[in-house]
């Protein structure tokens, strides 16, 4: 059984990092270039941990399986990060930001670890200002803020619907900069395929070439995961199609915990699943519920009715009905279960009825006004208005409107989008304490990869701001403590047996894809996988349903590994390869995701069991017997893992049910 | 709008698609029918299609990077028709979609081509001259924990939203692959232009234009004959004026290296 210690410092919640930070053991300037870390990933976590180590003086290794680190996912964030500044004067606090991130994450996350998150996330902005991240300003000179869901202040910072990509920019040119002094060793195009634990201790990696085929052995004193979210099990969601669990979940065959899987976010505002060819889909930014108003039909029969047909009366703008104080901005679980009550009530909208309305009309009409206004326009005409206002509302939010017309060939600007909710962020990762290592002493897992800071739900623009915090301003003090309690030297070399039985391992599970030879492609499989999960493991869950899942996947395992078709060699760019073995591991993690479903007899955050609800349809927590984080343990092929337990104890804020109304 | 995606018709294509087992060996364009294409299907999601057919039958897939599929990544690279990213313009390979096409169609498909950008395979090309004019200088040396408060600089938004237009490059190479010259300026431009407006980016904004250029000249790319052809083909429409503005900052620099006087302390690696 595992040993899960949160090692939260005593003391009050505010002092205890700064107290934490006084009190580690530190290394000396003169033997940090003694000791080798490893850093998987290069999205913003990876990125940022990569450049602040090796500007301590770490050798730093940093592998990623994109052909450039600024090719992470990280990268399409669009709405903003999260920043306790309170340069708006409008009563924002690194508490408020803490409140609200926890009871965001409905009371199932660690008080301590959002505390600190909320700390450091004023330091982030300054960070990336200095790096020349260029993020919105105002006429004045000063950086913009604006509103997310779950948050009654204005704290998000933004480059225009492209935060993600400035910021990741941003890391990325403070990874080149330590790359080019040679303070990182840089591997692009090279995906690890397992962690080497040697008694007990994570000690390096077993990486592929996915250019040339090679696979090669890596040791180092820690190995931090930043390896981001396992979305794509749900194969359709807003993440990249390369993003995968493969990292995380073979160091979880190794022995790391995995934490609360299930819970995973669908976030409410995506463009509609329009065919069964369909790939990806796409993140219409919470950013535009600052001015979109959501609503339905309020008749079932006006469904299929052209939108503008349907008078201001029969729309039901039900955000702003079931939840006066927040609206439009209620929190993306909230807003995503909605949604699904409406379509299901019968009141969605679209060809396929999967679809609510994100409207702009007022907004257009609202800025217009403020424009005419403000250059005292006399009487302006009705088509004037709309003119300025649809300027107004490009200048905010262009960049989205530009691709939801690429993608739907309609424009938002002329009639409302149609969204729908859509797999985007998973809160669940490896188990971590509250230095971000996992149960596997040496191992770090940083960002999405971890479980730690948003419980079973995540606010919008926090993701960015944890992903940069772990990187840049927790894990350099976090490593440090545990490296000094390791003899400088004494890092194994990678010929050690451990290495080499890995390597092996690794190379038996490509051959036996290789030679399966079966009638299927890889899709075929993940196609298949992502219905079950989705109908499933999904916006609602029940016994019976996760029941059958668990019968299900165990079948869709053993026939992808009988009737897969990998073509082609190991020995070159084999991207039929590659995705076989992150579906071989979706599938697995899939039925991991469902056992953790089951067992959790409550609803939380992301996580809805119908058997759990409010009268209201609200999610139901059961905190007497579920105010815990579930860590699995691995326990061997073919048998069920183990689901170790850390309780969760609230000693500064009170578990209250979570209200938006 | 609504009545045309509705009524639209699926179409039915031949690709030509340029296949390459890897650098060292020859390459040659191998022809793959395509049928009853839904014309909201996009350009990458056709290529899943005829692969999902080609790995049902043990053929090798088709070889193509993408990673993100909402142009911003700049993985995918795709030269459809003779044209980086394709017939529309300021989008990247993934945003295109089969309604940009017409039925019975022969639509050629091709990887980037330009020499600093050698093929891998089949699609599938090395940008990774890229990050090494990056790592060169397309950066600020700030060190973690270093930073003042983030609005002790006021910036005006004209200038903040004029980097924002250089910083919004993807990285992609299609500039690159548009020039005839295979230049890699607007890329390079939109860094050094990025950073050079803003108050940060100041006291390295000599050595960063210099040592840049120097980079991107070393890997082999060309240089601009002002064309345009790479704004026309960038996905996020960078505009060429950032080339000029990097060439303004060039000269001064190298005007400003060569007679600036050097202190006794430079150097020393202190």
């Amino acid at each position: 059984m595992a040993q899960l210690s949160s090692n939260i410092p005593s003391g009050p919640l505010a002092d205890k990092w700064r107290k934490y930070k006084t009190e580690i053991k530190l290394v000396n300037p003169a033997n940090k270039r003694k000791y080798k870390v490893i850093v998987v990933g290069a999205g913003l976590a990876g990125s940022s941990a990569s450049a602040t180590l090796a500007e301590l003086g770490y050798q730093v290794e940093t592998f990623v399986f994109h052909d450039s680190p600024r090719r992470a996912h990280s990268i399409a964030a669009q709405g903003g990060i999260n920043a306790a500044k309170n340069y708006q004067n409008d009563g924002d606090s690194v508490y408020r930001l803490f409140y609200d991130t926890l009871k965001g994450g409905d009371y199932r996350a660690r008080e301590a670890n959002v505390h600190r998150l909320a700390e450091v996330s004023v330091n982030i902005i300054d960070q990336c200002v200095a790096q020349g991240v260029p993020f919105a300003r105002e006429y004045g000179g000063l950086l913009a803020n604006r509103s997310f869901g779950g948050a009654q202040v204005s704290r998000t910072f933004y480059a225009r619907g492209q935060t993600g990509q400035q910021l990741l920019l941003g890391a990325y040119s403070a990874l080149s900069k330590m790359v080019g002094q040679g303070g990182v060793k840089l591997h692009v195009n090279s995906e690890m395929l397992d962690l080497v634990v040697i008694d007990g201790v994570a000690k390096g990696i077993i990486v592929r070439d996915l250019v040339t085929g090679a696979i090669t052995r890596h040791s180092a004193d820690a190995v931090i995961l930043a390896t981001g979210g396992y979305g794509n099990v749900f194969n359709l969601s807003t993440y990249a199609r390369g993003s995968n669990c493969t990292a995380i979940w073979r160091a979880y065959k190794r022995g790391a915990c995995l934490a609360n899987p299930c819970y995973t976010q669908i976030h409410p505002t995506c463009i509609p699943v329009s065919g069964d060819y369909q790939s990806k889909l796409t993140l219409m930014s919470e950013s535009l519920r600052n001015d979109g108003r959501i609503w339905v039909p309020k008749k079932k029969e006006d469904c299929k009715k052209p939108p503008a047909d349907i008078a201001e009366e029969d729309r039901d703008y039900y955000l702003e009905r079931i939840y006066p104080s927040f609206g439009n901005l209620a929190p993306r679980d909230v807003a995503s279960r909605a949604a699904k009550r409406m379509c299901d009530e019968g009141r969605g909208v679209g060809e396929t009825g999967l679809g609510v309305y994100l409207d702009f009309a007022e907004a257009i009409e609202r800025y217009g006004q403020q424009v005419a206004n403000r250059n005292h326009l006399e009487n302006p005409s009705k088509e004037k208005i709309r003119e300025l206002g649809e300027a107004a509302v490009k200048e905010r939010y262009g960049n989205l409107f530009d691709i939801y017309h690429e993608i739907t060939n309609e424009s938002a600007y002329k009639q409302p989008m149609r969204i729908y909710p859509a797999v985007h962020y998973t809160m669940g990762g490896l188990w971590v304490d509250y230095n971000l290592m996992s149960n596997v002493p040496g191992l770090f897992v940083l960002g999405e990869a971890n479980f730690s800071d948003h419980g079973a739900n995540r606010l919008g623009a926090s993701a960015l701001m944890q992903g940069l915090a772990d990187g840049y301003f927790v894990v350099p003090y976090t490593i440090g403590n545990y490296l000094a309690g390791i003899k400088p030297g004494t890092r194994p070399t990678p010929d050690a047996p451990e290495f080499k039985a890995a390597e092996q391992h690794i190379r038996d599970f490509n051959n036996r894809l290789l030679n399966a030879k079966g009638k299927e492609p890889v899709n075929h499989f993940h196609k298949k996988l992502g219905k079950l999960m989705w109908d499933y493991c999904g916006m609602a869950r029940t016994k019976e349903g996760l029941e059958k899942a668990l019968v299900e996947i165990p079948k869709l395992r053993e026939e992808f590994w009988a009737n897969v078709n990998v073509p082609g060699s190991g020995e070159t760019l084999n991207q039929a390869l590659e995705r076989a073995g992150r579906v071989a591991d979706f599938i697995e993690l899939g039925e991991l995701m469902c056992r953790d479903a089951l067992t959790r007899e409550e609803s939380c955050g992301g996580h809805f069991r119908e058997e759990y609800q409010w009268p209201d349809g609200e999610c139901k927590r059961d905190d007497e017997k579920f105010a815990h984080a579930a860590a699995w343990e691995f326990q061997g092929e073919g048998k069920t893992p183990l689901r170790n337990i850390e309780p969760l104890n609230y000693e500064f804020t009170k578990m209250s049910v979570r209200s938006y109304k | 709008m609504v009545a045309e995606k509705s009524s639209a018709k699926n179409i039915s294509v031949t690709l030509r698609v340029w296949r390459q087992a890897g650098p060292a060996q020859p390459g040659k364009f191998v022809d793959y029918p395509a049928k009853d294409l839904n014309p909201n299907m996009s350009f990458l999601e056709m290529l899943d299609v005829i692969n999902d057919g080609l790995e049902q039958k043990g053929e090798e897939p088709i070889s193509f990077a993408h990673d993100c599929r909402e142009g911003i990544c700049g993985t995918c690279s795709l030269v459809i028709n003779g044209k980086p990213h394709g017939p529309n313009k300021s989008i990247a390979s993934c945003q295109t979609y089969m309604r940009s096409f017409s039925d019975g169609e022969v639509i050629v498909v091709e990887p980037f081509r330009a020499a600093p950008f050698p093929i891998v395979k089949d699609l599938v090309t090395d940008r990774s001259a890229f990050d090494k004019i990056q790592q060169a200088g397309g950066f600020i040396s700030i060190r973690t924990g270093a930073a003042c408060d983030a609005n002790a600089t006021p910036i005006p938004k004209e200038v903040a939203d004029l980097a924002m237009d250089a910083a919004q490059c993807i990285g992609c190479g299609a500039c690159v692959a548009a020039c005839k010259n295979s230049s890699a300026m607007l890329f390079v431009s939109a860094k050094v232009s990025q950073l050079g407006l803003l108050p940060q980016g100041q006291p390295e904004r000599d050595s960063r234009v210099l040592n840049m250029v120097a980079t991107m000249d070393s890997l082999g790319f060309g240089n601009c004959t002002n064309q345009y052809e790479c704004s026309a083909a960038c996905p996020k429409a960078v505009s060429h004026d950032f080339i000029a503005r990097m060439n303004r900052d060039y000269i001064t620099a190298s005007f400003r290296s060569a007679f600036r006087p050097k202190s006794a302390a430079a150097g020393d690696g202190a």
